[in-house]
C-alpha cells in the first residue's frame, strides 16, 4: 500500500471512530425532536418534513416552540433563516476544496453541511490537506439518517425517551464541537482564533443575544487570527 | 388519530425554512471561481473551523440564561476537550466529558 492510500486510510478510520459520538447525538436530539414536534401538535409527516426538508436541529426546535404560541409563518421563516445563517461560512469554509468537484456533488453535500458534518468534514480536511468525497458524503449522512430515524422513533415512543441531563447527554454536543475545534489548531493563527471566537461568542451572547453569537465568534475569531499572525502560517 | 399521523399543513413551512437555510449552506460551494481568491481570504476560510466550532462550544456551556457561568458544563466540557486533544481521541473526551459532568452534578447537586 502506497504511503498516500495509507494515510487515507487512516484520516478515514479517524473519522469514523469520531463520528460515533456524533451518531449518539443525532439519535438522542432527533429522538427529542420527535417528540417535542408531537407535544407541539405536528403530524408524524410534519416532523419528517421539517427534519429532512429543513434539517437543522436548534431551528427546528425553534420553529416548533414558534408554532405553539401562534407566530405567523414568515416570522418563523425568518428566524430559521437567521439561526442558519452561520452555515455561510461552513460553506466558504470549505468551498475552495470542492470548487472542482461536479455542481451536482457540491449541491448534495451543501444540503448536508450542519454544524457537526462540518466539523467532520474540516477536521478531515485538515488531516489529508484535500477534500475526499465518499467522506465527506458520510460526514453528511452520519447526521441526516440517525437524526431523520431517530425523529420518527422519538415522535412515535413519545414520553419513553430519558432526559438527556440526567444520564449526563446534554454535554455530548458541546464536547464535540470543542474536541473538534481543538483538533484544528495546528498553528498559532489557529489558535488565536479558535481563543477570540469562543470569547467574541460568548460576548455577543451576554451582550447581544445568543442567536448572532456563533456569526460573532466565527467573524472575529478568524480575522484576529489572519491579523495577528498571517506571515507565521 | 390518521389526521395526526399524515397531516401535511406544515409542510410548506417547513420547505420555506429548508429554501433559506439550504441558500445559506451551499451557495458558497455553487459559486464559481472561489478556489480563485486571494491567499489572505483563502487564509482567513481556513480559520472559521475552528473560530466558529469553539463558538458553538463557549457559547452553549459559558452563558447559562443570559449570564456569564463557569459551571459543571464549562468544566466537564473543558475537562473532555483537553483529554480528546492529549490523546488523540474524539470519542474519549466526549467520555470524559459526560463523566465529569455527572460527577460533579451528583457532588454539588446542581
Amino acid at each position: 500500500m502506497s504511503g498516500a492510500a495509507a494515510a487515507l486510510n487512516a484520516a478515514r478510520r479517524r473519522l469514523v471512530v469520531d463520528s460515533l459520538g456524533i451518531w449518539v447525538i443525532a439519535i438522542i436530539v432527533g429522538g427529542i425532536f420527535g417528540f417535542t414536534a408531537r407535544q407541539g401538535g405536528l403530524s408524524l409527516v410534519e416532523a419528517i418534513a421539517f427534519s429532512s426538508i429543513l434539517f437543522a436541529g436548534a431551528s427546528q426546535y425553534a420553529a416548533v416552540g414558534l408554532l405553539v404560541i401562534n407566530t405567523p409563518w414568515p416570522s418563523i421563516a425568518l428566524l430559521v433563516w437567521l439561526l442558519n445563517a452561520r452555515h455561510l461560512l461552513y460553506s466558504a469554509s470549505i468551498a475552495p476544496y470542492t470548487a472542482k468537484l461536479p455542481l451536482k456533488v457540491r449541491a448534495g453535500l451543501g444540503f448536508l453541511l450542519t454544524d457537526e458534518a462540518f466539523a467532520l468534514t474540516t477536521a478531515h480536511i485538515a488531516r489529508l490537506g484535500r477534500i475526499d468525497v465518499p467522506a465527506a458524503w458520510y460526514a453528511g449522512l452520519t447526521i441526516f439518517i440517525p437524526w431523520n430515524l431517530s425523529t420518527i422513533a422519538g415522535w412515535l415512543a413519545g414520553a419513553a425517551l430519558p432526559d438527556p441531563s440526567s444520564i449526563g447527554l446534554d454535554v455530548v454536543f458541546a464536547a464535540a464541537m470543542a474536541g473538534l475545534a481543538i483538533g484544528l489548531v495546528k498553528d498559532r493563527a489557529a489558535l488565536v482564533a479558535l481563543v477570540v471566537g469562543c470569547g467574541g461568542a460568548v460576548a455577543a451572547a451576554l451582550v447581544l443575544d445568543s442567536s448572532v453569537a456563533i456569526m460573532a465568534g466565527g467573524l472575529l475569531g478568524p480575522l484576529a487570527g489572519l491579523t495577528l499572525f498571517r506571515r507565521s502560517t | 388519530m390518521i389526521t395526526d399521523l399524515f397531516s401535511t399543513d406544515l409542510v410548506p413551512l417547513a420547505i420555506l425554512g429548508g429554501l433559506g437555510t439550504y441558500a445559506a449552506r451551499a451557495l458558497p460551494m455553487l459559486v464559481p471561481g472561489i478556489d480563485r481568491l486571494p491567499p489572505a481570504v483563502l487564509e482567513y476560510l481556513r480559520l472559521i473551523g475552528p473560530a466558529v466550532l469553539g463558538a458553538i462550544a463557549a457559547a452553549s456551556v459559558f452563558v447559562q440564561d443570559g449570564v456569564f457561568a463557569v459551571g459543571p458544563e464549562a468544566i466537564a466540557v473543558s475537562a473532555g476537550a483537553a483529554v480528546g486533544r492529549w490523546r488523540g481521541n474524539l470519542l474519549l473526551g466526549m467520555v470524559v466529558s459526560v463523566l465529569v459532568v455527572l460527577t460533579l452534578r451528583a457532588t454539588l447537586g446542581a
